[in-house]
């Protein structure tokens, strides 16, 4: 088995992972650690894509890199948002979990 | 192959302490070792451009504002909430086993040989005066990605800018604190803020040959204004000033007016002439890195939360 596979592995593990966090946890800052964890997962599959189309004296296929690059910039600006959305939240509200029996 | 099967357990034990720690404040440092790991894994990928992006941005100026968050959270989440259900756990473990398994099988049948486009990247990478193909992808081949990409960012910064309360609309993000000439924060930044700024351009600069660029140095260059900030030295602007607004679009707006201008000197929106195409791309990066790191850093600050004096 290849690194790249091992690694695609890990990102298959960490998908799952981010998923169950993300529908457990009932507080709001912990589903957005879970989605970060799915995006890594999924980041570090193109990763693998990359790294199985090295050619052409390149060490990976620069072109699902830098979709990688601008997925996470992308990644970071919408968890600052949801920061934003669930300190504001917290603010009018008092509560830090998207419950609705409440 | 050692290092690597080593590397991969670390990532998963870190992501599962991130997800099952009890505190959400540990989940958060879990959260930051984890994102340096998974820069390591993809220097193990031969990405070194990803690996810098992932460190700087996935762990550094992520980890600090979700750091920032679980502080101002940590009264209220400390409380237990309600736990859910042992059928929900369950039934929400066997859907997530399912689809990690789906996923496993693609990563075993991904075809042989593996599609590629590096080819076709090495044979045209001098049209673009650039030696680091990443950059090349960025700026030029998939260009118009990487525009719609920094009009994102300053949709997530009015975004982020609307939640505040009306009063308080145009005002000042975060709280700040006068600086304590002699604590260590304020000691650190005097001292870091120099090297990283200047390590910021470097990175910036260097892209064009070796692993780097604009978001980088971008997030680099951002990082050093929020400990300034942090460390009370410099307080963050009012966001309604209009200095800040022309250097915010600043960047957008010369990548945009130079990809109109490919119409008339290279037949094609976002096309550029090879004999100065270097030339272009960099009058492009330059208002881009700041216009970038200025919008990274006030998306950290968070929406307005006092009012501009005068």
């Amino acid at each position: 088995m290849s690194a790249a596979t091992l690694y695609g592995l890990c990102s298959a593990a960490l998908i799952g992972l981010g998923l169950f966090g993300l529908i457990t946890h009932p507080q709001a800052l912990r589903k957005i650690l879970a989605f970060n964890l799915i995006g890594s997962g999924v980041f570090l599959l193109f990763g693998v894509a990359a790294r199985r189309g090295a050619a052409a004296g390149f060490g990976g296929d620069p072109v699902p890199q830098a979709l990688v690059i601008t997925g996470l910039v992308v990644a970071f600006v919408s968890t600052a948002v949801a920061v934003s959305l669930l300190l504001r939240l917290f603010q009018e509200t008092g509560r830090t979990t998207l419950s609705s029996d409440e | 192959m050692a290092f690597d099967i080593l590397l991969g357990t670390l990532v998963l034990g870190v992501a599962i302490w991130t997800v099952a720690a009890r505190d959400t404040f540990a989940a958060v440092i879990g959260f930051v070792a984890f994102g340096l790991l998974v820069a390591l894994v993809w220097v193990r990928l031969a990405a070194s451009d990803v690996a810098l992006t992932e460190a700087a941005l996935g762990s550094g100026l992520t980890g600090g504002l979700l750091l920032g968050a679980g502080t101002r959270l940590a009264r209220v989440e400390t409380i237990a909430t309600e736990k859910p259900g042992a059928i929900l756990g369950l039934s929400a473990a066997a859907v997530c086993a399912l689809i990690s398994t789906g996923v496993a099988l693609i990563v075993f049948l991904l075809p042989e040989p593996a599609p590629t486009l590096a080819p076709q990247v090495a044979a045209n990478i001098a049209t673009t005066g650039l030696e680091n193909p990443v950059p090349a992808v960025l700026m030029a081949y998939r260009a118009i990605d990487t525009l719609l990409e920094v009009i994102v960012l300053l949709l997530a910064l009015l975004a982020t800018w609307s939640l505040a309360p009306d009063d308080l609309w145009g005002g000042l993000p975060g709280h700040h604190d006068p600086a304590d000439l002699d604590g260590v924060l304020t000691f650190v930044a005097q001292l870091l803020v120099p090297v990283g700024v200047l390590v910021g351009i470097h990175i910036f600069w260097i892209g064009s040959v070796a692993p780097g660029g604009e978001f980088q140095g971008a997030t680099i260059l951002a990082a050093m204004w929020i400990l300034l900030s942090m460390a009370g030295l410099v307080d963050m602007p009012p966001v309604n000033r209009r200095w800040l607004r022309m250097v915010l679009v600043a960047g957008p707006a010369v990548f945009f007016a130079i990809g109109l201008a490919g119409f008339a000197i290279a037949g094609g929106f976002l096309a550029y002439p090879p004999s100065y195409a270097k030339q272009l791309i960099l009058t492009i990066e330059i208002p881009l890195t700041l216009s970038i790191a200025a919008t990274l850093a006030l998306l950290v600050a968070g929406p307005p939360e006092r009012q501009a004096s005068g």
